[in-house]
């Protein structure tokens, strides 16, 4: 038990930390979800692009050998603003070309083109890198003062770049907030997620707002990707599943739809899961280990769709057209 | 409908027509000189692309060295890389497609052993060799096929030689164990377990994961238990990033881990982390050989990339391949040998002298004398440095 | 009259194909033609019988004679079959009922490590061996193919139960999680109970048992061993794959087809017309589950070994894929979805990256405008075809949705339908 109790702050911290990361993804799904009804799959590979564009960023600086001059406080905002364009770019051409044909279908059809479309990026970024740089992984190379340690107590301390992806993603969710809430922009989202007919009779361009909307939730994912990359620093084509289905349980567990849902649902499974693969085999005696967590969110995932289907927070969507 | 159907059908037809005349050119084709295959099976697609890669370009390398010999004797000599993807059905399928082709003499494969178990089975009923540059399951010559060799050792004898080298030469306490949930990483830290208990070192943990990125969670505990040393069965890419995230998170304790951590990219990926820790693998460094800095230098020069340790060994299964085809023609007195004479002739080869050591197969297909090696990363540089070397046999499975 | 000129075309063709691959047993394109010789049958305008006899010959006679030669064409003649079974399996899942599945592959593996825990040694583990010692005979593997439908379709149940509630997309992501939650079981349970082994994988597997292997040397046929089993399981494959067609064509006809088919469309007007939703996707679901059970038996047996590797979320979108590629609902277009995916994926895919491999050894320079001498051997090994399996499948899935939502073969009481707004 005493065992268990000095775990407690620094599982609780990683549990934060994965958390938000999960919740910064979720809100790609979950904007796109309370637009469209529709589950971008593809969502996953916008978040791995994010994470590639920051590492190829890093190494260019690298081999130009610049990179040990630059301070980090200058470094980070130029790698989250490029992972952020660079996936929303992408998730807006995936949108043209692989979906909006697909608008008025049946409603599985758009999410097989999303499959589709997520295996096509995953190829083609391991296509790419496999020319360029003849590799399947890459790290983040270390950056000065992120991967700083500050130590609480003996058995916790906390990491620069844990603090940096905490302070991050509370700062992009607020400015998120702000932006579909308070501006004019905002407005147009949420009508044309309430019902798009009718805003589109009041003179809402509804392509553009959809556009508009991929473009803010790949954003999203692409700083997510970035600041995946700085806190584990291995990435691979195919490092976005898992978190994507993370993400999507957390997106449904908040209320799908509901931008504050996906924050407190990505925070809630990360902590479920840093602490049942922490706990478990302390719990059970050995018998079940870590490695159930991933059973472990796909439970949850399940039980909540039974016993309360609109999530936590309740889910925010319009009708189907 | 008519219509349509009749637009199918000419389309049918026409495909089938140009296929047809596809298939004809094969016999313009078709050599004056009997052909040998020695064909190579690894994953070349999907994540572990690039370790087989290494395994291909190993055994491409060794074909086109030494083929010489056997060209003089009259015959053309092929090399084909097939890709597994790592996937069982697909290594069966391709093993059948192999061993249909009666001008396939030797296989150079597999790496992952979750596929070179069931495709070794389909070379068994061809008597078809196979000589595994990689797999290091016990399973895969326990079965005692007469086909079926591997140059490399055994996850049993390496995870107890880590065993004792972390309860002998680094003189640890106690351990915690993670592995990766595969028939390799699983394996071998079963058997660095089984060892570690008997000479009454304390396990603190034993966990497998998937996780590809985020450690956190399986390193609080580990850190909280504050083991002398860590045993990792596994891939560098998961043990690379365990390695750093522990350091990362102020863990000193000793880092050991399988062959699989033997490549560049453990470095790569760990970094400054690495430095310290130790491997234990059954192909030394170049520097271990003089013959393998030679090899660096041909492997680079042809390829424009630095060789692996199992491109040494899938070298080597490439080269105890060729002498034997060589000595199964010479059995057949100049004429094209069966299967059966080639799979004979690889255990008849004594001492062949190979990049990773002396080759002499024992009954089972295991090398007689297997070398086993513990490096330690000096500094953040791959290879690392040899600090004991090991001359172990197969334990071999009791008659009866 | 006409009737006899198509009948001249169809024998000359399927004669000329099998004759050429007998001739050239090592050419691909060859292959290629004779299994095309099956869709002609389809496309020409004879009458039911001849056809069915036609292509009984070509599948009963032709294939196996050929696999005797190659053994190759049989391995992939197999595992066509199996994947057109499964495919037919989510056809009904999917393509009738309109429920996504993404967890296929789940229903696979229990029927695989159904037989391969009690047609190994490996049951021996958790049940005591003062009852039963394991493994079983061989010839239990008959019972185990009934017992594979019985264990997909509880399975199909168990889950449907609670998920099929949920809404289309919904469903999808918890179908994916199930797949990925059985293949973590699988991957798991070597501990507190060795149920699984784990990722170990469970080896040697029982065969069927050979019981007319001596009636067949009586007969003066003398077949190895090895030569035998691939036949065998290639009959024992055709075999569940008629029954599998003929099941589902049955289930298509008749009122549940048609309640499955109201509620894809609309689940509302289905429910106001007095369909039962919950059972008849129950039904689906099972029905589609049973036959991957079954296939599942087949396919451990035949494998000899198996472990979780086999049973991952990509198996699930290859399956999702031939459905898709022959067309939603329509019982040949998944039979030639599932061939045209096996086929790419185990002989075009490879046979273009041998064909690629032998250009790079054959020495050969071009002589290009513009860019000069290019020596073909230095093409990079990353433009091999095969290793982009998934950019294949992708690509399928996208273009289908996109240009024929209805398939390459739609559903014939789907045509029109589709694309409906």
């Amino acid at each position: 038990m005493e065992f268990a109790l000095t775990l407690f702050p620094q599982v609780l911290v990683d549990g934060l930390v994965l958390g938000f990361m999960y919740a910064l993804i979720a809100l790609g799904y979950t904007m796109v979800y309370g637009v469209l009804q529709f589950i971008n799959f593809a969502h996953s590979e916008i978040f791995v692009t994010g994470a590639f564009v920051g590492v190829e960023i890093l190494l260019g600086f690298q081999s130009a050998g610049v990179l040990a001059g630059i301070p980090s406080w200058v470094l980070l905002p130029i790698l989250v603003i490029a992972g952020m364009t660079a996936s929303g770019f992408l998730a807006v051409v995936v949108e043209r070309i692989a979906y909006r044909p697909l608008r008025n279908a049946p409603r599985l059809v758009p999410l097989l083109s999303a499959i589709g479309v997520s295996f096509v990026l995953q190829d083609a970024i391991r296509f790419m890198e496999s020319i360029w740089r003849n590799a399947f992984y890459l790290t983040y190379p270390p950056l000065q003062g992120l991967d700083r340690r500050i130590q609480i107590g003996s058995t916790f301390d906390i990491s620069v770049k844990s603090l940096v992806v905490i302070g991050s993603s509370i700062l992009m969710l607020a400015a998120l907030s702000f932006l579909v809430n308070k501006t004019k922009m905002g407005r147009a989202i949420r009508a044309v997620a309430q019902d798009p007919q009718t805003a589109s009779l009041m003179g809402v361009d509804v392509n553009q707002v959809v556009s508009l909307t991929f473009l803010i939730g790949g954003a999203m994912g692409g700083a997510a990707g970035v600041l995946f990359g700085i806190q584990y620093t291995l990435i691979s084509p195919y490092t976005g599943f898992i978190p994507g289905i993370k993400a999507f349980t957390a997106a449904v567990l908040g209320g799908i739809g509901n931008i504050p849902g996906a924050m407190v649902g990505g925070l809630v499974l990360g902590l479920l899961e840093s602490f049942s693969a922490s706990y478990l085999s302390l719990l059970t005696g050995g018998a079940f280990g870590a490695e159930y967590k991933d059973i472990f969110s796909f439970l949850i995932l399940i039980l909540i769709l039974i016993l309360r289907p609109k999530g936590l927070l309740g889910e925010v969507v319009g009708e189907k057209a | 409908m008519a219509c349509k159907r009749g637009h199918a059908l000419a389309g049918v037809l026409r495909c089938g027509i140009l296929l047809a005349a596809l298939a004809v050119p094969s016999l313009v084709w078709a050599q004056t000189r009997p052909v040998i295959k020695i064909v190579s099976q690894s994953p070349l697609s999907g994540e572990q692309a690039a370790l087989g890669e290494q395994v291909k370009l190993g055994a491409q390398l060794a074909v086109d060295e030494l083929k010489k010999n056997i060209e003089a004797m009259g015959f053309k000599v092929e090399f084909v890389p097939y890709d597994d993807q790592a996937k069982p059905d697909v290594g069966v399928a391709n093993a059948k497609n192999m061993v249909a082709d009666p001008d396939v003499l030797v296989v150079v494969g597999h790496f992952n052993s979750g596929v070179a178990l069931p495709a070794s089975e389909v070379y068994k009923d061809a008597d078809l060799t196979m000589i595994s540059p990689a797999n290091t399951n016990p399973k895969i010559t326990d079965r005692g096929y007469k086909n079926v060799n591997r140059v490399c050792g055994r996850d049993d004898v390496q995870g107890p030689v880590g065993a004792q080298f972390a309860a002998k030469d680094l003189k640890v306490r106690s351990v915690y164990v993670i592995h990766d949930k595969t028939l390799y990483g699983q394996g071998v830290a079963d058997a660095f377990l089984g060892e570690a208990k008997k000479l009454g070192l304390k396990v603190l943990g034993y966990e497998g994961t998937e996780e590809k990125a985020n450690f956190d969670p399986i390193i609080n505990p580990m850190r909280a238990k504050a083991p002398d040393l860590v045993y990792f069965g596994g891939i560098y890419n998961q043990g690379g990033i365990l390695l750093k995230q522990m350091r990362d998170k102020g863990m000193k304790a000793i880092f050991l881990g399988p062959d699989g951590l033997d490549s560049s990219e453990t470095v790569k990926i760990a970094g400054k982390a690495a430095v310290g820790s130790y491997y234990t693998t059954v192909a030394g460094p170049p520097s271990a050989y003089p013959e393998s800095a030679s090899f660096v230098k041909r492997f680079k020069a042809k390829f424009g990339k630095d060789p692996e340790s199992f491109s040494m060994y899938s070298y080597d299964s490439a080269a105890v391949g060729i002498r034997a085809v060589e000595i199964a023609i010479a059995d057949a007195k100049g004429k094209k040998p069966t299967r059966a004479q080639v799979s004979a002739a690889v255990r008849k080869i004594k001492n062949f002298q190979g990049i990773t050591g002396t080759i002499t197969f024992d009954s089972q297909g295991d090398p007689v004398k297997s070398k086993y090696f513990v490096l330690k990363f000096m500094e953040e540089k791959y290879p690392g440095t040899i600090v004991k070397t090991l001359e172990l046999g197969a334990p071999q499975v009791k008659k009866g | 009259m006409n009737a006899l000129k198509y009948l001249g075309l169809a024998l000359f063709y399927v004669g000329g194909t099998s004759l050429l691959v007998i001739v050239f047993p090592h050419s691909l394109p060859a292959f290629l033609a004779f299994q095309s010789s099956l869709l002609l049958l389809y496309y020409l305008p004879l009458s039911p019988r001849l056809r069915v006899s036609l292509a009984f010959v070509v599948l009963a006679f032709l294939m196996p004679l050929i696999g005797s030669i190659n053994g190759y064409y049989l391995e992939i003649a197999i595992q066509v079959g199996i994947f057109v079974a499964l495919a037919l399996g989510l056809n009904i899942v999917v393509g009738m009922a309109g429920l996504l599945d993404l967890g296929y592959v789940a229903f696979f593996a229990v029927g695989a490590y159904l037989w391969a825990i009690f047609g190994s040694s490996q049951a021996n583990e958790f049940i005591p061996s003062s009852w039963i010692q394991f493994p079983l005979a061989p010839s239990w593997f008959f019972v185990f193919l009934l017992l594979g439908v019985v264990a997909g379709a509880c399975t199909g149940f168990i889950l449907g139960l609670p998920v099929l509630r949920l809404r289309g997309d919904y469903l999808a992501i918890v179908t994916l999680g199930f797949g990925e939650v059985i293949r973590v079981l699988a991957n798991n349970l070597d501990k507190p109970i060795n149920l699984t082994n784990g990722p170990k994988g469970i080896t040697p597997i029982q065969r069927p048992p050979l019981f007319f292997q001596p009636l067949l040397e009586d007969l003066g046929f003398s077949i190895s061993t090895p030569a035998l089993y691939s036949l065998y399981f290639y009959f024992l494959v055709l075999l569940v794959v008629t029954a599998v067609i003929t099941a589902t064509r049955r289930l298509d006809h008749s009122p549940i087809g048609r309640a499955w088919e109201a509620i894809r469309e609309d689940e509302l007007a289905a429910a106001s017309m007095g369909v039962p939703l919950i059972r008849m996707k129950l039904l689906a679901f099972a029905t589609g589950a049973s036959f991957a059970g079954i296939v599942g038996v087949i396919f451990s047996a035949k494998q000899y070994f198996i472990n979780p590797e086999s049973f991952t979320f990509m198996e699930s979108i290859g399956v999702l894929a031939m459905v898709i590629l022959g067309g939603m609902g329509s019982i040949p277009g998944a039979i030639l979805g599932a061939t045209i995916v096996t086929v790419l994926n185990l002989e075009v895919l490879k046979g273009l990256s041998l064909w690629l491999n032998t250009l790079r050894n054959s020495g050969l320079v071009l002589s290009l405008p513009f860019v000069g001498d290019y020596a073909l051997s230095q093409l990079p090994a990353q433009l091999e075809p095969a290793k982009y399996e998934r950019l294949v499948f992708g690509i399928i899935i996208v273009i289908m949705v996109i240009f024929r939502p209805q398939g390459i073969w739609p559903a014939r009481r789907r045509l029109g339908k589709v694309g409906r707004t």
